[in-house]
């Protein structure tokens, strides 16, 4: 039994090596990208449109309506990042359900490399809204004496974004394996939608979170001049 | 260990290329489409409240039309009735004259009826009683009506008055022509003789006559000289005859009514 999809290897040459995280990221990437890509190859602009598109719009304007609740002032500048986050995981939730298949995200790596990307994007949008010397005066409010506290919270949050996910990704894989080797084919199943409904529910907590933190590092320089009003 | 930095590598490439790929074919076609529905039904709003504005105006012109056509149509009703009013009055006069005229018309054929009646009246009356007078004084005094109307008209002649006689002679004496002695019937050569001789005695001289017979004469004789005339007809008598008649038929509707 395999802790991690990073432990089946298929391929290595070297440092190089093509293990079961990274073939089947590419496979829910290919399956994500190529249902995008027909549905939104006959989109229609006008009133009449088929349920595909129907769903598609529902979902990306789903998403639109969570991030301006949230409080980012340009929802759609945010979209592909956060959007493309949720959906992944999402996929990666729903792929457990197929027998063989191992979802990515039950491996650290690659909850590591969300959290790192989350990590990055943070002050990367940061500083586009207000600037590098903006962005970074946000690590000294409300003193200084924060600046390390900062830091730290910046490190902590994308460690616990890491192994939230993970734990909760790689524990219901892990149940649903132990279980199915010990017990009849109910529990499993319920298990299994458990499983489903919890990773859904990280899927939005990730993406969520990530929003948060984005809109906490731009919306600051908005709010200052409200304050010292 | 559980994290493979290689794999977190190639997952992060994974991540942006996938973030990429899907803003590509997901959001930006999907935002898109959604922003021209979007642009397509304010389109479609504002078109709408167009032909909204549209409508309340041609509504509020038709009503303002309307309106106007009311007036003018009451207006011209009006007027429609005044000149009616009119025309009737001017119809209403105009058979009223022609109502008058012809009853004028009719009352003057009436009249002229009964003078013809009248006239007819007379002249048979007039024949009736020279019938009679004739038949009776040939059955009473055996002598006929020319004699004794010749006999009269010489009494009446030498009974004239002294002025009137003169005026006569004057108007005999400046005459060109023959004194005209026009009689209702044929006189008889010894009645013309008679007068002749009456005349020359009364007037001194010889006068030219000249006879006519002239059946309105109403019976009686008539000489006229150059504007002068001198008559007796029984006129007179049929004057009264016919009072006497006039006053009987009046007389009769009065009693009729009376019973």
């Amino acid at each position: 039994m395999h802790l991690s999809p990073d432990d089946i290897i298929f391929w290595q040459f070297g440092l190089f090596k093509l293990n079961a995280t990274i073939v089947y990221t590419w496979a829910l990437m290919l399956v994500l990208v190529l249902g995008s890509r027909l549905i939104t190859a006959r989109l229609s602009g006008g009133h009449r449109r088929s349920a595909w598109q129907n769903l598609l719009e529902i979902i990306v304007c789903m998403m639109e309506k969570q991030l301006g609740e949230i409080g980012l002032a340009h929802p759609q500048r945010y979209l592909g990042f956060i959007g493309t986050l949720f959906l992944f995981v999402a996929a990666a939730t729903l792929s457990t359900v197929i027998p063989g298949f191992e979802a990515p995200t039950g491996s650290l790596s690659t909850t590591v490399a969300l959290a790192a990307c989350v990590m990055v994007a943070v002050p990367m949008y940061g500083i586009r809204d207000q600037g590098l010397r903006g962005y970074l005066q946000t690590y000294l409010e409300p003193t200084w004496i924060m600046l390390p506290f900062n830091l730290i919270s910046e490190v902590s949050r994308t460690l616990a974004l890491a192994v939230r996910l993970f734990g909760n990704m790689m524990s219901g894989a892990m149940i649903i394996g132990i279980l199915l080797a010990i017990t009849p084919f109910l529990f499993p199943i319920v298990m299994t939608l458990l499983g489903l409904l919890t990773g859904m529910v990280q899927a939005y907590i990730f993406s969520i979170l990530a929003a948060v933190y984005i809109a906490a590092a731009t919306r600051t320089r908005k709010l200052r001049p409200q304050s010292s009003t | 260990m559980l994290i493979d930095w290689f794999t977190v590598a190639a997952q992060v490439l994974n991540f942006v290329v996938l973030v990429w790929l899907m803003k590509r074919f997901l959001y930006r076609p999907i935002l898109r489409a959604i922003a021209a529905r979007e642009q397509l039904i304010a389109a479609q709003l504002a078109a709408a409240a167009g032909q909204k504005a549209e409508a309340q105006r041609e509504r509020a012109e038709f009503e303002a039309k309307n309106q106007a056509f009311e007036a003018q149509r009451a207006s011209l009703l009006s007027e429609a009735v005044a000149q009616v009013q009119l025309e009737r009055q001017r119809l209403l006069e105009s058979a009223r004259q022609a109502a008058a005229t012809m009853s004028a018309k009719h009352q003057q054929a009436l009249r002229n009826d009964a003078d013809k009646l009248n006239q007819a009246l007379a002249q048979r009356v007039q024949h009736e009683v020279f019938a009679i007078a004739r038949k009776a004084l040939a059955d009473l005094a055996d002598c006929s009506l020319e004699e004794r109307l010749v006999a009269v008209f010489i009494e009446q002649l030498q009974g004239l008055e002294a002025s009137a006689q003169q005026q006569l002679a004057e108007a005999i004496a400046l005459g060109t022509e023959p004194v005209l002695l026009r009689s209702a019937f044929e006189l008889p050569a010894a009645q013309r003789r008679l007068l002749q001789d009456a005349l020359n005695h009364c007037f001194a001289g010889e006068i030219a006559l000249r006879f006519e017979r002239k059946a309105e004469l109403l019976g009686g004789i008539e000489l006229s000289c150059n504007g002068q005339r001198l008559a007796w007809s029984i006129s007179d008598y049929l004057q009264a005859l016919q009072q006497g008649v006039d006053e009987l038929l009046q007389a009769q509707p009065t009693a009729a009514t009376q019973p």
